[in-house]
């Protein structure tokens, strides 16, 4: 997925005024010149002049080179899909592992994910369990990670 | 010094340890010989793990596992012709020649011994040079500290990046990145908004988990053109005919070793622009240039020799100035602090066991390198089998549970997950990596030296060129700066008077 520099150029060079804005508003040291402001402030005037200098590179060579550069994977839906799976597939298990539990959330990513590489139903959701099982074990038991228990707290061991 | 030495090797020999180095080896063979898993994402993987052991069992294990994935990412580039991890690149189309000529047996067989060899060189370099460093680096102030910082980040963009301005603003990102939270000088909360996660700052090994591993799985789930077919079914002894070539290319191994020793040292340049530089090299100065290509196996002494060397070489500035060598060292230094073992030069006065107990670590898995890879040869056909659409998913739960097991919270996986995606997007509009990580790492350092030095200083810029080794540094950075800027002046001048 290829973008024009002057889009990231644009980008960089907002992000790099924005940080500007944000840090005026830092107290110095008492008694010093310098403070918290300093480093990023010099790190956000960095950025602005990057962001600019992509962005005239960019703007000047619009016309040999596209905007935007699609890769061959969007014509497959199959592969956009897993994308969507995947990102889905963590943002699901931040905001739903603590109540539903490790186990669960676990097996439905994995379970899902195998699907949409191709894996058959019945192997998909075998081998999700067993992964699960052991990365519980390795975690839970071994390292003694807190990893939630959710809606299977009464079953838990 | 003996008794330090005796309790290094107490500490290494210590069943534990060698366990743990087995089956680190293990992984690290097994990670480096699948494609699409490489040796930085086995050590970022590794970490989760390693943060419940002791520090010299964590350590053993990252240093072995990496020793042995950057070796066994030859297996699948001389059968398959894909290289299992970056290092491998520069010489897979090579070996993979070597294979379709019958040679499969002497291409791994080279890789393996000399990167051995290698890792070894490297490893004495390391032991002679550290100590001797540290010794020097226990006279720098704040001022020699951030002209260091900056020469090393300096050299990550503009020795290792083609397009320095994309590199530049990938540095910058990272030190900005670095910015957040309260680590600053003044103790005041940077770019927190309200949120109390972000105090603590980004979290390192997060961030190195999505950028190495995540972006990874994101590249596998979108390829569009899945692996080839294995070129030979069975492979011979590798060990046959190694000591004739050892006799025959002695300079090769030597040169290789040297620069990619001095390559792993430079920050931000690692084993795979070692391998590069090292192949590239080997051809200039051999006496037999055009039978490189075909299936010459010169170019795999000298390259293989070259990336193994690297590792030893990044761990260098890593020790002695906890200045990254490459990104492996930069996974690792997060480690070393984790573990009490704060890199710089107090590490080899106060308990110099501990960095016996490294190099020694580094000796043993050079020389466990050569049976294990032995063995991993002659699995190879098993493991190169091994489904990428099993494997995949799995190594996400890994991630994800590895993420959240650092600090417990779930915005360790957020981090991920946004490192992850803008590490793909940033390297796939070639914004190169390696300067981020380097600002990460090393952001907090400069800024506090810098800070220490502007106070000490009552706010004079000219107080960091007073003294004698911050002057020489900043001389050097600043012609580094300037010199790409000069020569194309020179050049277009030369041009135009042609």
């Amino acid at each position: 997925m290829k973008l024009n520099d002057a889009v990231f150029g644009f980008l960089l060079l907002i992000l790099g005024i924005t940080v500007l804005v944000i840090v005026q508003d830092y107290p110095k040291i008492p008694g010093q010149q310098v403070g918290p402001a300093l480093f990023p402030g010099l790190v956000a005037v960095g950025l602005c002049v990057g962001g600019l200098i992509l962005l005239v590179r960019g703007w000047l060579a619009r016309g040999s080179t596209p905007w935007l550069l699609v890769d061959d994977w969007i014509q497959s839906p199959r592969h956009v899909l897993a994308l969507v799976v995947l990102i889905g597939s963590v943002l699901f298990y931040i905001l739903v592992s603590q109540w539903l539990g490790f186990l669960i959330s676990a097996v439905l990513i994995l379970t899902a994910l195998f699907r949409v590489l191709q894996l058959s139903l019945a192997r998909s959701v075998l081998i999700a369990v067993i992964a699960t099982l052991v990365i519980h074990f390795a975690f839970y038991k071994l390292l003694r990670v807190p990893l939630p228990w959710g809606v299977l707290t009464p079953y838990a061991w | 010094m003996m008794d330090a030495v005796l309790l290094a090797f107490a500490m290494v020999f210590d069943p534990y340890t060698l366990m743990v180095m087995v089956i680190a080896a293990c992984y690290g063979l097994f990670v480096g010989a699948v494609p699409g898993l490489t040796a930085t994402m086995a050590t970022a993987l590794l970490v989760p793990v390693t943060f419940f052991m002791a520090p010299i069992p964590a350590v053993a294990a990252i240093v072995t596992a990496t020793a042995m994935a950057i070796f066994s990412g030859d297996i699948p580039g001389c059968l398959l012709r894909i290289p299992g991890t970056p290092a491998s690149a520069a010489y897979t189309d090579e070996a993979y020649a070597m294979t379709r000529k019958g040679e499969a047996e002497k291409a791994l067989g080279a890789s393996l011994v000399f990167s051995a060899i290698g890792g070894l060189f490297g490893t004495l370099v390391l032991i002679a040079a550290a100590p001797s460093l540290a010794e020097f680096a226990s006279r720098f102030s704040s001022f020699e500290y951030f002209w260091l910082v900056l020469l090393g980040l300096t050299c990550a963009v503009f020795i290792t990046s083609s397009k320095p301005v994309k590199g530049l603003i990938t540095l910058f990102l990272g030190l900005l990145v670095a910015c957040v939270g309260l680590g600053n000088p003044a103790g005041f909360p940077r770019f927190t908004f309200g949120n109390t996660e972000t105090m603590a700052g980004i979290g390192m090994i997060p961030m190195m988990i999505g950028m190495f591993a995540f972006s990874e799985i994101i590249r596998y789930v979108l390829d569009t053109k899945p692996s080839g077919e294995i070129a030979v079914e069975k492979v011979g002894n590798v060990l046959r005919g190694q000591w004739t070539l050892a006799k025959k290319y002695p300079v090769q191994i030597l040169r290789g070793s040297s620069l990619g020793t001095l390559v792993g040292a430079l920050p931000g340049a690692g084993a795979d622009i070692a391998a590069w530089m090292s192949y590239a090299m080997s051809k200039k100065f051999s006496k037999e240039p055009e039978k490189f290509g075909t299936g010459h196996v010169e170019g795999i002494v000298e390259s293989g020799a070259a990336n193994n060397s690297a590792l030893a070489g990044a761990w260098i500035p890593a020790l002695v100035f906890g200045i990254p060598g490459d990104s492996i060292t930069a996974i690792i230094i997060g480690v070393l602090y984790m573990k009490n073992m704060n890199p710089g030069p107090s590490l080899f006065t106060n308990n110099p066991q501990n960095i016996y107990a490294v190099f020694l670590i580094f000796i043993l898995a050079n020389l466990i390198m050569i049976p294990l890879g032995i063995l991993c040869i002659k699995a190879a056909r098993r493991i190169l089998k091994v489904p990428r659409n099993i494997l995949m998913p799995v190594i996400l739960l890994f991630c994800m549970v590895g993420t959240f097991a650092i600090n417990n919270t779930l915005f360790g996986v957020g981090v991920m997950l946004a490192a992850g995606v803008v590490a793909y997007v940033l390297e796939a509009n070639d914004f190169p990596i390696a300067p981020a990580i380097l600002g990460v790492v090393l952001g907090g350092m400069l800024e506090e030296n810098f800070i220490t030095s502007m106070i000490k200083a009552d706010g004079n810029f000219l107080a960091f060129f007073s003294r004698p080794i911050a002057a020489s540094l900043a001389v050097i950075t600043i012609l580094i700066w300037v010199t790409p800027g000069l020569l194309a002046l020179w050049r277009r001048s030369a041009v135009r008077a042609a």
